[in-house]
């Protein structure tokens, strides 16, 4: 079976005595190592410099507020079932009386957490969510000492209401109107069906 | 004044070293304190002004031979309890013929005590050019004799350690 | 006390001292050239082009623990790498590094003392270089480290025979065992390379294999022996054997570089209208650069060619190295006798 056209036949031929005098070759071997002093290296120097990400990068996740800055996230659970690394869990909570600015609707998440040495960065949560309240963003997740440091909770994931996250880039108009589209039957509310039928 | 406190001291470590050779239960301590008889013993040859002979013992005993005797008692890694069994003849015939040694090495010494003051001619006596001279003049006989004497050692050697003499 | 005594013993530290950092900036430099022949970068954090990472190298394995294996003889397992060290900085007492500095009247030899064997004191601390090797290995009661050292003795021991009959042939040319007296001559006539250049090419593997340098690094060969004789050694016991090893290559290259690239000397050195003091301090640079080539060269073929096998090593050594240097003194006897060279 040839798996590729660059196979060649193993041969034990005696060698020539130009071969037997060894150094032809060293030399040889030197001027392949010598010619790679006048290479460049590919050789990214991180902190200080940065690899240009795609446009799309799927980074450190975040939770969305709205425009009035209420957490949008209502503890559905979607993305959770959706996560193929199983690394979202979260509690939900009921709102309470005066609570109206900080949750948008009466049923939160009282804790959120996603443990992100289990994530694989799919983005997988971010098209399950009905709400536009979870979003992969452009920031890379910083490294830490401890496992423990790892899960992170609502502190980190919810954006705080005076340091906006811009998601624009994976939101665009398309993404809106897909999720928008009712033809689709995930996009359907329960009455939508009902009145369809 | 220096080279006989140099003298002195060498002379201390190069019996303290044989002692300690003879002495060391463990053979490989042995071969280590031989050496530092051997380092002793190449000092001396300086202080006679002998530079060429002190840096070709060096070469050839403590930096070859020795090597070897360290090489072969590592490599069959000998426990001091090998060492345990000998035989009353055994004992005997090496008592014996260490005595005759001694007999020979005390005979030598006193005959040398009689013509000794000979050399010291000059300063250069043990320079690479006057021992050339010595040994591929007046010398030359005997000193082809014991190369050709080593040169068949050597093919002995290899000879013995080839397991399959007809092929 | 006795200038000349003083000024020897200024010399004999500046040697030492100049051995030490240029062997403590060889770690630095053979980790760049082999990223910069790799298309990597090396080592750029510390300091300016990672210039101060030999000091932070230094420094950790100071502060590294020691560690003496349990079963270990405790006096041989110290005194393996001790040993080690001091052979390798004792050959540089006898390497000229220029020809003379002359200082209210007085003329002082840049060479710290002109014996006149030399040569022979070079081959024979060089055949008690291993004794550091053997000895760690074996204390260290450790398997891989025994293997290692029985490795390094036999390699060692193969390789300067070849390397002393290659110095034989140089002997024959030159006449001298002095090395202070085989530079001189190179001032006058040409480079010993030319008149010896299979001499030459011996020497260079020989010394190769005597410093345990890739493709001769079989006694710490990683991949087979885990570290060979240093196995078992840690913190700055462990630096000594490393270290030792980069002082032997700039020891060797020193030698190279002496016996038959011309030692401190350089082409037109007398029609620069340089004198006294100035040129020799000029020598002392020029010997110096013609030592970093050859440590470059050191470096450049660690970095090409993989390791021998124990078999292939062995042949080389015996089979075809020897009778080479053998052949070498017998062309030099032949020429010496037909143009008349012989005394």
């Amino acid at each position: 079976m040839m798996l590729t056209n660059r196979s060649k036949q193993v041969v034990q031929k005696e060698l020539t005595l130009a071969e037997q005098l060894y150094f032809p070759a060293i030399l040889k071997g030197m001027l392949i190592t010598l010619s790679h002093i006048f290479r460049k290296t590919p050789t990214v120097r991180y902190p200080e410099q940065k690899r240009e990400i795609a446009p799309v990068y799927r980074g450190q996740h975040v939770l969305k507020r709205d425009e009035a800055g209420a957490e949008r996230c209502t503890a559905c659970g979607l993305c959770a079932v959706a996560c193929p690394a199983e690394a979202i869990t979260m509690e939900a909570g009921e709102r309470k009386k005066g609570e109206e600015g900080l949750y948008r609707e009466e049923k939160y998440a009282a804790v959120y957490e996603i443990n992100m040495l289990r994530c694989i960065f799919c983005g997988l949560c971010e098209e399950a969510c009905p709400k536009e309240a979870i979003f992969l963003t452009d920031r890379i997740v910083p490294s830490s000492f401890t496992r423990g440091e790892e899960i992170f909770g609502k502190d980190k994931l919810v954006e705080p209401a005076d340091q906006r996250v811009d998601v624009s880039k994976r939101q665009t108009k398309a993404v809106l109107d897909f999720k928008q589209d009712k033809r689709h039957y995930h996009n359907q509310t329960h009455s939508d069906r009902l009145l369809s039928r | 004044m220096i080279t006989e406190y140099l003298f002195w001291f060498l002379a201390f470590v190069s019996v303290f070293g044989g002692v300690a050779t003879i002495l060391s239960r463990n053979p490989v301590h042995s071969v280590l304190y031989l050496i530092l008889t051997f380092f002793a013993i190449a000092g001396h040859y300086l202080l006679l002004n002998a530079q060429f002979l002190a840096a070709v013992h060096v070469i050839v005993y403590a930096g070859a031979i020795m090597v070897l005797f360290l090489y072969v008692i590592m490599m069959l890694n000998l426990n001091r309890l090998d060492a345990e069994k000998r035989t009353l003849i055994g004992k005997v015939t090496s008592a014996v013929s260490a005595g005759l040694l001694l007999l020979v090495m005390v005979g030598v010494a006193r005959g040398g005590s009689e013509a000794g003051e000979a050399p010291a001619e000059s300063i250069d006596a043990g320079l690479v050019e006057n021992l050339g001279q010595v040994l591929y003049r007046d010398f030359l006989l005997p000193f082809e004799m014991a190369s050709v004497l080593f040169l068949g050692a050597m093919v002995g050697a290899v000879f013995l350690s080839k397991k399959e003499l007809n092929s | 006390m006795d200038p000349i005594i003083l000024y020897k013993i200024i010399l004999a530290v500046v040697v030492f001292a100049v051995s030490l950092g240029v062997a403590a900036y060889m770690t630095w430099g053979e980790r760049k050239l082999a990223a910069i022949l790799q298309d990597r970068v090396g080592p750029d954090r510390a300091g300016p082009l990672g210039l101060l990472q030999p000091i932070a190298d230094g420094l950790k394995m100071i502060f590294k623990e020691e560690f003496i294996p349990a079963q270990s003889n405790k006096w041989l397992f110290i005194l393996g790498p001790s040993f080690f060290m001091l052979t390798a900085c004792m050959t540089g007492a006898v390497v000229p590094w220029g020809s003379g500095l002359e200082i209210g009247g007085l003329y002082y030899p840049m060479q710290v003392t002109d014996i006149n064997i030399g040569l022979l004191y070079l081959l024979g601390v060089v055949s008690i270089g291993v004794y550091g090797i053997m000895i760690g290995g074996w204390a260290s009661n450790n398997k891989y480290a025994m293997l290692g050292a029985l490795r390094a003795s036999s390699q060692m021991i193969s390789y300067e025979i070849a390397m002393g009959l290659s110095l034989i042939a140089l002997v024959m040319t030159t006449g001298t065992l002095s090395l202070a007296e085989i530079a001189r001559q190179q001032d006058e006539g040409l480079a010993y390379v030319v008149y010896q250049p299979l001499g030459f090419l011996i020497f260079l593997i020989c010394a190769f294999a005597e410093t345990n340098r890739a493709p001769f690094d079989l006694p710490e060969s990683e991949s087979e022996l885990v570290g060979g004789f240093h196995t078992e050694y840690s913190s700055m016991k462990l630096g000594f054997f490393l270290f030792a090893e980069y002082i032997n290559m700039f020891i060797s290259s020193a030698v190279m570089a002496t016996l038959y690239f011309g030692g401190y000397n350089f082409p037109f050195q007398h029609e620069l209208g340089l004198e006294g003091n100035t040129l020799a301090i000029v020598q002392a640079v020029v010997l110096l650069l013609k030592i970093f080539i050859f440590i470059f060269i050191f470096m450049w073929v660690r970095w090409t060619l993989p390791r021998f096998r124990y078999d292939q090593l062995m042949n080389l050594g015996w089979k075809v190295l020897l009778p080479l240097a053998l052949a070498n003194i017998f062309i030099t006897g032949l020429v010496m006798y037909f143009t008349g060279k012989l005394a």
